[in-house]
């Protein structure tokens, strides 16, 4: 699959965040996205993933048939989309059946992040890194060629870290895109970097005189 | 598709059997509040009876905003939403799947209780058959008039009094049909099946009007 994003812009309760960005990712491709503390990372994962929608600018997928953008991805963000009530097991099957093609068991993808102890275990019951685990171990469940990580690696131990590594160098072997947001290195080799927010501009007067109106 | 929808369902389920989840609590507030009645007004049997349809029907209609407030919040707070938006499925069918859901763990077990409870309010048997039958029919219009004001009030937290206050007038005209269904089973001028039939079409007019706005509302932004 090949994804095109053409000037995009992103507005939120009146202030732009983001302007112009402008990248276009291939098979097996990378991109980090960088920048400070409310520049705009999340949001450009959430117009991606379709929760947000930008204020200008074009996205295009090419190469997935009928499919919309938001059915060939993956997104692990900052809020892990599982129930404590359940079992790690009982989420990753719920997630299977939700998004379609399946791909690992629940259980081969959590031995894959080494918590194939949790299996039976309900969520409410693991760490924040185990929680992580196995929000990334959707990821292996269910087949996507997108992969939006917002910031993965955030409470994980160096030993995840290398096994999320390894993972995503999996993933773009095999055609697979990525993009993350993050501080850190990922350990995504030849990735392209996408800066947002460098003049760190205060929001436009017209901006502000807008958001005043808004409220 | 159908897939997804039937795994939703049965996520549900399982999550309001769980610790934490509002399995029976509605069913139990239900009971609360017919058992209260008696001792408020009194043990005049005639009384009772003569108001005992419109006592379940207004129990059921508070029990219905249970748990309604974290329909669609639970999921909104812990990113099961966003999991749901990038599933193979419009956001329609998502909504009808946790409506259907809601309605299994709420509706359904107040409709089957209704005839138990009516002993409370010494209702006969036609009355209590006639009651859990309106009940059965007209809950599926609560549960989805309650989805639009759940999928509004998804983002606010404590929004659970906004919700009551947004959805309890919406839920006028099924309480009006609801209660005069059953009596007009116990005797009346009217025959049965006629409002049966109107609070029928309410809950198919529910189904799909209320499927559609909470689904809008769930994809405005911010």
């Amino acid at each position: 699959m090949r994804l095109s994003v053409d000037d995009l812009a992103c507005r939120r309760s009146g202030r732009r965040v983001f302007a112009g960005l402008t990248f276009a990712l291939g098979p097996g491709e990378a991109l980090a996205v960088t920048g400070r503390n409310g520049a705009g990372k999340s949001s450009l994962l959430a117009i991606l993933s379709g929760r947000l929608r930008p204020d200008a600018g074009r996205i295009a997928v090419d190469g997935v048939g009928e499919l919309t953008l938001p059915e060939c991805l993956h997104a692990v963000g900052h809020r892990d989309g599982l129930k404590s009530a359940l079992t790690a097991g009982e989420n990753l099957a719920f997630a299977q059946r939700m998004l379609g093609a399946p791909r690992l068991a629940p259980r081969d993808a959590l031995d894959r992040l080494g918590l194939g102890h949790a299996h039976d275990l309900p969520v409410a019951y693991l760490s924040a890194g185990q929680r992580r685990r196995v929000a990334l171990a959707r990821l292996l469940v269910c087949h996507r060629p997108l992969w939006l990580l917002d910031e993965p690696t955030a409470a994980l131990d160096t030993a995840s870290q290398a096994v999320l590594a390894a993972l995503m160098a999996v993933h773009r072997a095999g055609g697979g895109l990525v993009i993350a947001a993050t501080h850190q290195a990922l350990g995504l080799d030849g990735a392209l970097e996408l800066r947002i927010g460098q003049d760190a501009a205060e929001p436009a007067v017209e901006d502000a005189a807008e958001a005043e109106d808004w409220l | 598709m159908i897939r997804a929808g039937l795994a939703l369902i049965a996520r549900d389920l399982r999550l309001a059997a769980r610790v934490g989840g509002s399995g029976a609590l509605s069913l139990v507030f239900f009971l609360m509040i017919v058992a209260l009645v008696p001792f408020a007004l009194g043990p005049d049997l005639n009384l009772l009876s003569r108001i005992g349809p419109a006592i379940l029907w207004l129990s059921a209609v508070l029990a219905t905003l249970i748990g309604l407030d974290r329909l669609f919040q639970a999921d909104e707070e812990d990113g099961s939403l966003d999991l749901m938006t990038a599933a193979p499925v419009p956001l329609e069918g998502v909504v009808l799947a946790k409506v259907i859901a809601h309605w299994i763990t709420t509706g359904l077990p107040l409709a089957l209780a209704a005839p138990l409870f009516g002993l409370l309010v010494a209702l006969d048997g036609t009355s209590m058959a006639a009651t859990a039958l309106t009940l059965a029919v007209g809950t599926p219009a609560l549960s989805f008039i309650g989805a639009v004001g759940a999928a509004l009030t998804a983002s606010i937290r404590r929004g659970g009094l906004i919700l009551a206050v947004l959805v309890l007038p919406l839920m006028i005209p099924t309480l009006i049909f609801g209660v005069s269904a059953a009596q007009a089973a116990a005797g009346g001028t009217v025959p049965f099946l006629v409002p049966l039939a109107v609070l029928g079409a309410l809950s198919l007019i529910a189904a799909v009007v209320g499927t559609l706005a909470a689904a809008a509302a769930l994809r405005w932004p911010e």
